[in-house]
């Protein structure tokens, strides 16, 4: 088995809103896979047919060589071989850490140990605390705890770092990342741009229901060949130029300058600014 | 990794039976609500009312029997109807849902918690009523075996409306103000809080079509001497009926329940 999920023509609508437009996508095996789009692009719709969630119109979904809208005991052989990390739940606050995730390894055929699921997502120390006692990002990571517990082959991330401090993303990045050496398949949802270069092998960005483009975090759209903004304050104030070439112009301002250039800058396009210009003024509504 | 088999519905159901009676105990609302409020009714009308009925016949003898068959109510329709829509908005029942947990399960997981908590109710209903009100317990048998298939049949019609009727309320926080006033109205029509045949013709008949009118009736089979059944409306206890329309009941909540139940609430 290469290709963990396989789409081709998916296509759903709502009235006579077209949610999804045809969308074609493979993620092979040990890959993690970034959905970028802006809210109401098809984003939630795609990771929910994926899921099983929601039906289809048309087009071909495998998923583990699977149709997600199975059902009966086949349906629930499917699902002990996936993890879902929803967007929000906020449930069973009366429940401890530890016994929530005890629980939910009774689902499933092989589950992990829960000591070990429970320190792989940095909670030991609260394992005996009731739920409603953590905060969003202990929460969140109970989440993902609770995707892991049946040893998946395949985890889907729905926005998992919303609301986070930045010093709690980079403690979920690194768990992201161990996660990724077992070997785990990831589909992961995000409106972080620097979440999708941190972590995922491969972006895709959807727009308007469709995939607009596939490629890897440094390439996407033109990327590395995009021009640079040097930038620097000149005797006549701050300047800037867009170049091709930046070292040289950066080796032509250290003759004019002796010593150091003032306030000397050199800059890419980020992620953010090339996603921003592919789906363009888009509506960010509902 | 070897490969098991993904464990059978009934284990995972009693698992979760086993949770959910532990969520329950840690809730002060649910414990207080569900368990101790009837008991304060009981204590409240059991004072307020000290009149025989008729010889031998307290009205708190007359009212425990109400509270028994609303407490079938209270632990299964009402409880149900409240939780199944408070799981749905915090997105528990989509995460199960997401999960090899089949949908068997999460109602077995149902039906232990309603049957455990109206064991629990009926039987501190009943210590309650023979420590403080001179409520007499039946020694006939046959009266035990009444009492044992109404509080089954009972539970069980009400479980299964409770389930059905959870797709009634818009959202979580909004259920106990839609399902409480349909329960509270309803034991005021079924005799629960007033002798029955002391109410208004209409209201007796309102009370006819559901089933706790039936299940206070049933009770008051178990727990009156029979002579009292010549003060029903039919003159006698109508057990045969009671049984075809609280099974009836049951057997619409499960239809209705299978046709519409939801695990999310979107689109």
């Amino acid at each position: 088995m290469s290709n963990v999920i396989s789409v081709r023509g998916l296509k759903k609508s709502y009235g006579s809103t077209q949610a999804v437009a045809g969308i074609d996508l493979t993620i092979a095996q040990g890959e993690i896979f970034a959905l970028l789009g802006p809210n109401g692009a098809g984003k939630t719709t795609t990771v929910e047919i994926l899921e099983g969630f929601r039906t289809r119109d048309s087009g071909e979904v495998a998923v583990l060589d699977t149709d997600p809208s199975i059902k009966g005991s086949a349906g629930r052989n499917w699902r002990n071989r996936i993890g879902i990390v929803l967007q929000s739940t906020s449930d069973a606050g009366d429940l401890s850490v530890q016994e929530t995730i005890a629980h939910f390894a009774k689902y499933y055929a092989n589950p992990k140990d829960v000591d070990e699921v429970v320190a792989a997502v940095g909670l030991t120390e609260k394992s005996t605390e009731l739920i409603r006692t953590l905060s969003g990002g202990q929460r969140r990571r109970l989440d993902v705890a609770l995707g892991i517990i049946g040893s998946p082959e395949l985890l889907f991330l729905d926005e998992p770092t919303t609301g986070f401090d930045p010093k709690a993303r980079r403690a979920f990045w690194a768990l992201i990342q161990d996660l990724r050496k077992t070997g785990t398949t990831i589909l992961l949802t995000t409106h972080y741009l620097d979440e999708a270069e941190a972590l995922a092998d491969r972006v895709g960005v959807i727009s308007q229901g469709q995939i607009i483009e596939i490629s890897t975090p440094a390439l996407l759209g033109g990327r590395a060949t995009s021009l640079a903004t040097v930038s620097w304050l000149s005797a006549s104030g701050p300047k800037s130029e867009k170049t091709d070439n930046p070292t040289a112009l950066v080796s032509k301002l250290s003759v004019d300058f002796p010593g150091e250039i003032p306030e000397l800058t050199v800059k890419r396009a980020s992620l953010e600014d090339i996603y921003l210009e592919m789906i363009g003024g888009e509506d960010e509504s509902e | 990794m070897s490969q098991n088999k993904v464990p059978s519905a009934l284990t995972i159901g009693i698992a979760r039976g086993g949770l959910e009676l532990k969520q329950f105990m840690r809730q002060r609302e649910s414990v207080v609500f569900t368990l101790a409020f009837p008991i304060m009714l009981l204590g409240i009308f059991g004072s307020v009312f000290t009149n025989e009925l008729t010889d031998g016949v307290t009205f708190s003898q007359y009212f425990v029997a109400g509270m028994i068959a609303s407490g079938l109510v209270n632990t299964g329709f009402q409880q149900l109807a409240i939780m199944i829509p408070v799981e749905r908005d915090f997105g528990t029942l989509k995460r199960l849902r997401g999960t090899p947990m089949p949908a068997s399960s999460y109602f077995i997981g149902k039906v232990i918690v309603v049957f455990v908590t109206m064991l629990i109710q009926v039987f501190l209903l009943l210590i309650a009523g023979v420590l403080f009100f001179g409520v007499n317990l039946p020694t006939d048998p046959a009266k035990w075996i009444t009492f044992t298939w109404l509080i089954l049949l009972g539970s069980a019609a009400s479980t299964a409306l409770g389930i059905a009727f959870s797709v009634v309320p818009k959202s979580g926080r909004g259920a106990s103000a839609v399902v409480s006033p349909v329960v509270i109205v309803l034991q005021f029509f079924s005799g629960v809080f007033f002798v029955f045949t002391d109410l208004p013709g209409w209201m007796q008949q309102v009370a006819a079509i559901f089933p706790l009118k039936w299940m206070t009736q049933g009770m008051r089979s178990v727990f009156l001497p029979d002579s009292f059944a010549a003060r029903e409306v039919a003159g006698n206890w109508e057990t045969g009926r009671t049984f075809i329309i609280i099974l009836a009941w049951l057997i619409a909540g499960l239809f209705i329940s299978i046709r519409t139940f939801k695990w999310d609430d979107q689109r």
